[in-house]
């Protein structure tokens, strides 16, 4: 799914001024700690969290996630928008809350990259 | 199955960078400088033999140093078609000029050729005195060229450093890279894992081996911010066929260590889970993403991460990850 269709969906404001909107996103993962997110994650995808601090946008660098989207009309940092921009990570914002914008691109066939956490130190 | 339509990611990167360029560089770095200008008491048939002997198909007009009008191509077709190749230029200029500013980003401009249906842009600086022309070809020309001078310096950049340990002979090379992590310092928090993923990919990783150490040293960096009594160090050691990471502080010292390996267990308080971290992953994460994890922790000696990424196939550790993504 390209981030065009994704913006559209989720009626979001992109907020860096320039983006490859014809970049496709394979899945997405929604949540607000970092460690999980880096726990399943994979690269080629769409980040959808409620937290606002640059470190979003380090976690986003280092597992190549290629689009972020701030849940419930929050405004992301300064600090933050800042590294997005010199970082080249997307970033776009929205009055919907984590629920129905996972819920619409789910529904629309973008696929959760979320994975359960059932595996156990001793088992491998 | 070939498919010429379809961009592979390298070209889709080099379309971003072109977008992102587009506002990086200003009207000013693309424009032509020494513009043909005509006077508006000249005839039509001697801009027309100048048009032709400069090889142009538009320029501005000029009178006492002020731009006054802009000459195209169509002009004079129109001129011609109404027979009065004697009348002058000022009869058959266009007044209603549209004007861009040194200064203005080059995204602009192309705004401005794609809302209206003008050829060219004259260009003012910041008195109104006509700087230069624009073209949608100035554009493109000086988009490419930025980005071949972009290219070659990164390229340059990679070459140099991923031939770093064949241009030097010794028993064993190794490269080391050392940052210190403060305690508390979120604001900086990854930006030292960062530096490392971009090192490695420098040093010619894959992009999937840069990413696995990248996401490892975070939770190290990420730990160091929250969990030690003075911050730590993050200590990188690349050789040619394995990476040993390191993250090592003087305290406090892990109370449980067994425990602390189990996903979901977190020591973390809350504040810290409202800035996104202490899921309990942290640990579980690292020892996923390496070939090879060791922890040593004492409430004397502090605590001490060993992580090795083996980048050879043969490595009986590296191949078991390579199978399970």
């Amino acid at each position: 799914m390209k981030i065009s269709e994704i913006i559209e969906l989720v009626e979001g404001k992109l907020l860096t001024p320039y983006a490859n909107l014809e970049t496709t996103i394979r899945g997405g993962f929604a949540g607000d700690l970092m460690s999980d997110v880096l726990a399943s994650i994979e690269p080629d995808s769409v980040l959808i969290t409620g937290l606002m601090n640059p470190q979003v946008i380090r976690t986003a660098l280092i597992a190549d996630i290629k689009l972020v989207i701030f849940a419930r009309g929050k405004t992301p940092s300064m600090d933050t928008l800042k590294l997005a921009i010199a970082e080249r990570i997307p970033v776009v914002n929205t009055q919907l809350g984590l629920y129905e914008i996972s819920g619409r691109l789910m529904k629309a066939g973008l696929p959760s990259f979320e994975k359960p956490m059932l595996f156990r130190y001793d088992e491998d | 199955m070939t498919d010429e339509a379809t961009l592979t990611d390298d070209e889709a990167g080099k379309i971003t960078r072109v977008e992102e360029l587009a506002y990086e560089l200003s009207i000013s770095e693309v424009m032509t400088r020494n513009v043909i200008t005509l006077s508006p008491n000249l005839t039509m048939l001697e801009a027309l033999d100048l048009f032709k002997a400069h090889r142009i198909s538009g320029a501005p007009v000029l009178k006492d140093g002020n731009l006054v009008g802009i000459l195209s191509i169509e002009d004079l077709i129109r001129c011609l078609r109404d027979g009065r190749i004697d009348l002058l230029v000022s009869d058959y200029m266009s007044t209603r000029m549209i004007t861009a500013r040194t200064t203005d980003q080059v995204v602009e401009a192309l705004k401005t050729f794609s809302q209206s249906h003008v050829g060219r842009l004259p260009i003012v600086d910041e008195k109104g005195k006509l700087a230069g022309m624009l073209t949608k070809g100035d554009i493109t020309d000086g988009l490419l060229k930025a980005l071949q001078k972009e290219y070659q310096v990164e390229e340059l950049i990679r070459y140099r450093a991923s031939h770093l340990f064949e241009d030097i002979v010794s028993d064993r090379t190794s490269l080391i890279l050392r940052y210190t992590i403060k305690k508390d310092d979120f604001v900086h928090g990854g930006e030292a894992s960062n530096h490392i993923k971009k090192a490695l990919l420098r040093l010619g990783a894959s992009p999937q081996v840069a990413r696995r150490c990248g996401i490892a040293v975070y939770e190290a960096e990420m730990n160091l911010i929250i969990h030690t009594t003075n911050g730590g160090v993050l200590r990188v050691e690349v050789e040619p066929h394995k990476i040993i990471m390191e993250a090592y502080d003087d305290g406090p010292g892990i109370e449980d260590i067994v425990k602390v390996m189990e996903p979901g267990y977190s020591t973390a308080p809350e504040p810290i889970r409202a800035k996104g971290f202490g899921a309990g992953m942290g640990l579980k994460n690292i020892k996923s993403c390496v070939d090879e994890m060791t922890l040593f922790s004492s409430k004397e000696k502090g605590t001490n991460l060993f992580m090795i990424m083996y980048l050879e196939k043969e490595h009986p550790t590296a191949e078991s990850k390579a199978a399970t993504p």
